[in-house]
């Protein structure tokens, strides 16, 4: 038995994490397969391989595929744009914290799906009306997220800077950003994770491409393979893109991993 | 004295009750005059207001009475005349050792070729050179507080305040460091403002020792130290130096003894 907090070897690691892989399909063909669960609501990992095959060469998947990533990057980038100098600006004064911070924490509260009627009856059922909900689901948290990042930046730093002539906007600048950057693009990272769940269900509901379209359609089909090749990609859009930010950021903050 | 840099006139220090409970008092009024070029330990035992007497000087905390003056100015908050040492780690460490030096320089717009100048001849005094691209979470915690004083003068400040700087290093690197620190003050002679709670290295650094006593902190003696520079850590066995330490014990031990309310 290992002993807790122990820690295993790189190649362990790698090996593990595929064999549930293996694990979980090798569970799912038995059932599906070996015939305990009925193909109408289950189709079998053969299937739904098949099904993927010719959603992307008869069908035109990867334009759904292409966009459905960007109104997900589209809304997350509108988000980020504004949430995370909100939320510095939150972080670093405190009345503007006591300004904004009931408001937004109540409007964090708010189910992005919620506002699908309402935004299409607004925005249509176009673009626009896709990417505000990815906004909506985004821009509270992040402001929230970076700004309690941000507030609890250590008092020591922002004391030495302050020793060593830095003004005001100096601090904000050369202090507080840049001690909190890492921790802001960990939060960036996971809220994308959260936008994929907006994008989908705005694609359910008045859309005619996508993902999400897919998946609601195959529905009406009883495509189960369909649908659940459309669930596995965004499983691995998900996992590529926390490859990328994971990478990105340990280029970008090198002083973090020294 | 003529040349007195520093002044610290009636300065007390009240925290206000936590919850309702009673306001603490820190800091008695207190009165300090610091010559140019003194070198002076505040000693004393924790909670005697040692450190909140130092972040006043700093600028990081507001006297509740009384001012402090530096050449004549009153003090309002920090700034980069009063070059800051802390007991933590305070080093940027998204930057590396040689921008660490640099930060307070660059806040006051030295040029580039100008600041890459002073940082090589700092790097060179507090023995970091090979150092300069290393981040400060790859460097012992003796390193880093060299760089830590390597980052306040090169400021070039006015005064230099230490608070317990080497209180977190082990005996031996603090040996180290405080013949390091003095060899500098030594060549230098910037007025130095050191915090510590223990009796020898207050004994080994300074010209005057003040000895701060237990809650509420007031200035109990001030002691000079005519020992000889420049000082060799084997100054610290001599019978002068035992003399002056006995003494020191016995002020501290009575204010320990108080503070911990042994009686």
């Amino acid at each position: 038995m290992p002993r807790p907090l122990e820690p295993v070897s790189q190649g362990a690691r790698v090996t593990l994490g595929i064999s549930f892989f293996v694990l979980f399909v090798a569970a799912w063909a038995f059932a599906t397969l070996g015939g305990f669960v009925s193909r109408t609501f289950l189709a079998d990992p053969i299937t739904m391989l098949q099904d993927g095959w010719l959603l992307l060469t008869r069908f035109g998947f990867l334009g759904d595929i292409g966009i459905t990533v960007w109104r997900v990057v589209g809304g997350f980038v509108l988000a980020a744009a504004i949430a995370v100098p909100l939320g510095i600006m939150m972080g670093a004064y405190k009345s503007f914290e006591a300004f904004l911070e009931p408001f937004v924490s109540f409007a964090r509260y708010l189910p992005a799906s919620a506002f699908v009627p309402l935004l299409i009856l607004w925005a249509g059922i176009g673009e626009m009306q896709k990417l505000l909900v990815i906004f909506i689901g985004s821009v509270f948290q992040i402001i929230l997220m970076v700004a309690v990042a941000v507030g609890n930046t250590r008092r020591d730093l922002v004391e030495a800077a302050y020793t060593l002539g830095s003004s005001d906007q100096g601090v904000v600048k050369r202090v507080l950003i840049p001690a909190n950057a890492p921790e802001i693009a960990e939060i960036l990272r996971l809220v994308l994770g959260w936008a994929w769940t907006y994008v989908i269900v705005a694609e359910l509901i008045g859309s005619s491409s996508g993902i999400g379209h897919m998946i609601i359609d195959s529905q009406a089909l009883l495509a189960t393979g369909q649908m659940i090749f459309g669930i596995i990609i965004i499983g691995i859009i998900g996992l590529i893109s926390d490859f990328l930010f994971k990478a990105v950021n340990r280029t970008l903050f090198p002083w973090r991993l020294a | 004295m003529s040349n007195t840099i520093l002044q610290i006139d009636n300065v007390s220090r009240v925290f206000p009750g936590v919850r309702g409970g009673a306001p603490v008092r820190a800091l008695e009024p207190t009165n300090l005059q610091v010559g140019q070029n003194d070198f002076i330990t505040i000693l004393g035992p924790s909670g005697c207001g040692k450190s909140t007497l130092l972040r006043i000087v700093a600028g990081l905390d507001r006297p509740s009475n009384g001012r402090v003056l530096l050449n004549g100015r009153e003090i309002k908050g920090p700034g980069a005349d009063r070059g800051m040492v802390f007991q933590s780690y305070t080093l940027f460490p998204w930057l590396t050792i040689a921008e660490n030096i640099a930060y307070g320089l660059r806040e006051k717009g030295v040029p580039k070729a100008q600041r890459q100048e002073i940082v090589a001849s700092y790097t060179e005094k507090v023995g970091l050179r090979g150092f300069e691209n290393h981040y400060p979470k790859q460097l012992s915690g003796g390193m880093q507080q060299r760089t830590a004083i390597a980052r306040a003068l090169a400021n070039d400040p006015e005064i230099l305040l230490l608070d317990e700087p080497f209180g977190a290093l082990d005996n031996q690197t603090r040996g180290l460091m405080q013949e390091l620190l003095l060899g500098i003050w030594e060549r230098e002679r910037k007025t130095v403002l050191f915090v510590t709670h223990d009796i020898e290295e207050a004994i080994f650094l300074a010209s005057r020792v003040i000895v701060m006593s237990a809650r509420p902190g007031r200035i109990k003696a001030d002691i000079p130290v005519d020992l000889p520079h420049p000082r060799h850590y084997r100054m610290k066995t001599t019978p002068e130096f035992s003399a002056l330490k006995a003494q020191l014990t016995e002020e501290i031990r009575v204010e320990a003894m108080q503070a911990e309310g042994v009686h």
